[in-house]
């Protein structure tokens, strides 16, 4: 089999299950049913040759295959109930489908398995499962967790749907401000995880990246009057565009300072650039903007040295305002330290307030922050003392060896200057 | 005549994960109940509830009416607020019902868990 064709059937995978969803009324059987349709396309396509409307043909096949298990269903139970919903269907399968209906039908998956009724790890799970079409053992791959993890979060997921009632519908605008983070965060969780994540399988981790940004552009396109939906792209697109200069050949985290930016995607940096200026434009700032803003001033700077810091800076006490977590006020030392000096951001890092401290305390890149300016003030010992600190908050192994190698560096320039 | 709310709180064994023979027996003690309580006349209303699986909790933030309503996965977990009281709701599904518990002034003085109550009509 032919990878593109998998590829394809994938992409539109997500699209024929949401019409589905909206003809069965039940995830499950439309799941079962997108999926003996992907099975006929992937043994029928390469010998008759792709149709040429491949949505179209795997939506047939799937509703034709629900409807089989439903008069089945009807026949066996004899209950008037799957009779009635045997009629539904049929009559909603009558109804051709437009594209505005498919348009809703995404919209309806997407808030479905994003409800906030559900946890973030269940919502990640589902909607690899339905928008993205990855199956358990890949959706595992990426958290790290066992298949059967994922399997009963899924399962669970779908149980409270069905049980407690969690609609099938787009909200009205008015309720968007309510529901859209939940969605959001979804593939925010999914670009970070993608880009960032200390573990698990790199090529996973990839998939995880793209899936995220496919979604990312998907959401805006559904949604183009949402600044937050456009500006999260704009994040997608620009932690997309420096992919490959974050690791070494060996899988090694390589700071920001020591990046090959020649490696940098330009194009998609300027795509990045241009889809944040048409968010900004809608006049509604928020957080995704704000991170997205900061991270394109990345991406658009020549060089580490000539970054806009106090940009930058400004931009994190921006930030600040939207998620006043200790996190992004670590992030904002950095930021200051660079713009102001060493001492400045070292001083924010020694005002964060006890609630903070009892959140990140624990934190390797809290106690790594400390010890970087605490280095370039000269104050060795107490730099070496911190990396330990950050050594004893049990980091992942990558993360391990780089603050071995940070600490080398620093202890090393101390014994060469005396 | 004082009228009283009789809460039960049970091991989530009894709650629908036990074998269906556990189940029977349960459901045939509460049959007993119904049938015991029912002929004295005093059971005013009752339901069962859903497993805490399908449960949400509502939250409104800023301790007054009006603030941002945080919705979240799972029961309510006991802290220092205790059961003050319960409505039954009539909606058609969960976003109905949260907008309605959202409302509940309970919701911005602590939390209010939302859960489906069980229609046996439908079957198990």
């Amino acid at each position: 089999m032919t990878e593109p064709l998998e590829q394809m059937i994938r992409r539109e995978g997500g699209r024929v299950l949401a019409t589905l969803v909206r003809l069965v009324g039940d995830i499950d059987l439309a799941e079962d049913a997108v999926q003996d349709a992907v099975v006929a396309a992937l043994r029928r396509w390469p010998t008759d040759g792709v149709p040429n409307n491949p949505p179209a043909w795997l939506t047939t096949a799937a509703r034709n295959r629900a409807l089989d298990v439903l008069r089945r269903e009807a026949k066996r139970t004899a209950k008037e109930s799957d009779a009635r919903l045997l009629d539904d269907v049929l009559i909603s399968i009558n109804e051709a489908t437009t594209d505005s209906m498919v348009r809703d039908d995404l919209l309806r998956l997407v808030f479905t398995c994003c409800h906030p009724a559900l946890a973030l790890e269940a919502r990640l799970a589902l909607t690899l499962r339905t928008l993205c079409r990855m199956n358990t053992a890949e959706i595992a791959a990426v958290f790290i967790v066992p298949e059967s993890t994922i399997g009963q979060r899924i399962s669970r997921a779908k149980k409270k749907i069905a049980t407690a009632r969690i609609p099938y519908r787009v909200p009205a605008d008015h309720e968007l401000p309510d529901r859209l983070p939940a969605v959001l965060q979804v593939v925010h969780a999914l670009v970070t995880v993608g880009h960032h994540s200390p573990a698990g399988n790199l090529d996973a981790r990839a998939d995880l990246a793209s899936e995220g940004l496919r979604l990312a552009r998907l959401l805006t396109e559904l949604m183009p009057d949402e600044p937050e939906c456009t500006g999260l792209l704009a994040l997608a697109l620009v932690t997309h565009a420096r992919r490959a200069s974050r690791r070494d050949a060996a899988g090694e985290v390589i700071l920001l300072a020591d990046q090959d930016r020649s490696r940098w995607d330009r194009a998609q940096i300027a795509e990045a650039a241009a889809t944040l200026d048409a968010a900004v434009r809608l006049h509604r700032p928020g957080r995704y903007q704000v991170e997205a803003a900061i991270a394109c001033l990345h991406g658009t700077a020549v060089s580490f040295e000539d970054t806009d810091w106090s940009q930058i800076a400004s931009l994190y006490a921006t930030l600040e305002l939207f998620t006043p977590t200790a996190v992004v006020r670590v992030n904002r030392a950095v930021a200051v330290a660079h713009a102001q000096g060493a001492a400045v951001g070292l001083s924010l890092l020694d005002n964060l307030g006890e609630a903070d401290l009892a959140v990140i305390d624990d934190w390797h890149l809290l106690w790594s922050t400390r010890a970087e300016l605490l280095a370039r003030l000269g104050e060795v010992d107490a730099a070496v003392a911190a990396f330990d600190r950050a050594l004893e908050c049990s980091p992942n192994d990558s993360d391990r060896r780089f603050l071995l190698r940070r600490r080398e560096v620093v202890a090393t320039e101390r014994r060469e200057a005396s | 005549m004082p009228r009283y709310a009789a809460l039960i709180y049970e091991a989530a064994a009894t709650a629908g994960t036990g074998t269906p023979e556990d189940w029977a027996k349960v459901m045939a003690e509460y049959t007993d109940f119904g049938a015991t309580a029912g002929a004295a006349g005093v059971i005013g209303g009752g339901e069962a509830l859903q497993p805490t699986g399908t449960a949400t909790t509502v939250r409104v933030m800023g301790g007054a009416k009006g603030g941002e309503v945080v919705t979240a996965d799972g029961p309510f977990a006991e802290t220092k607020e205790v059961l003050g009281g319960f409505y039954l709701l009539d909606c058609s599904d969960l976003d109905e019902a949260l907008k309605w518990a959202a409302q509940i002034p309970g919701a911005w003085y602590g939390k209010v868990e939302v859960r489906p109550v069980i229609d046996f009509s439908q079957g198990m």
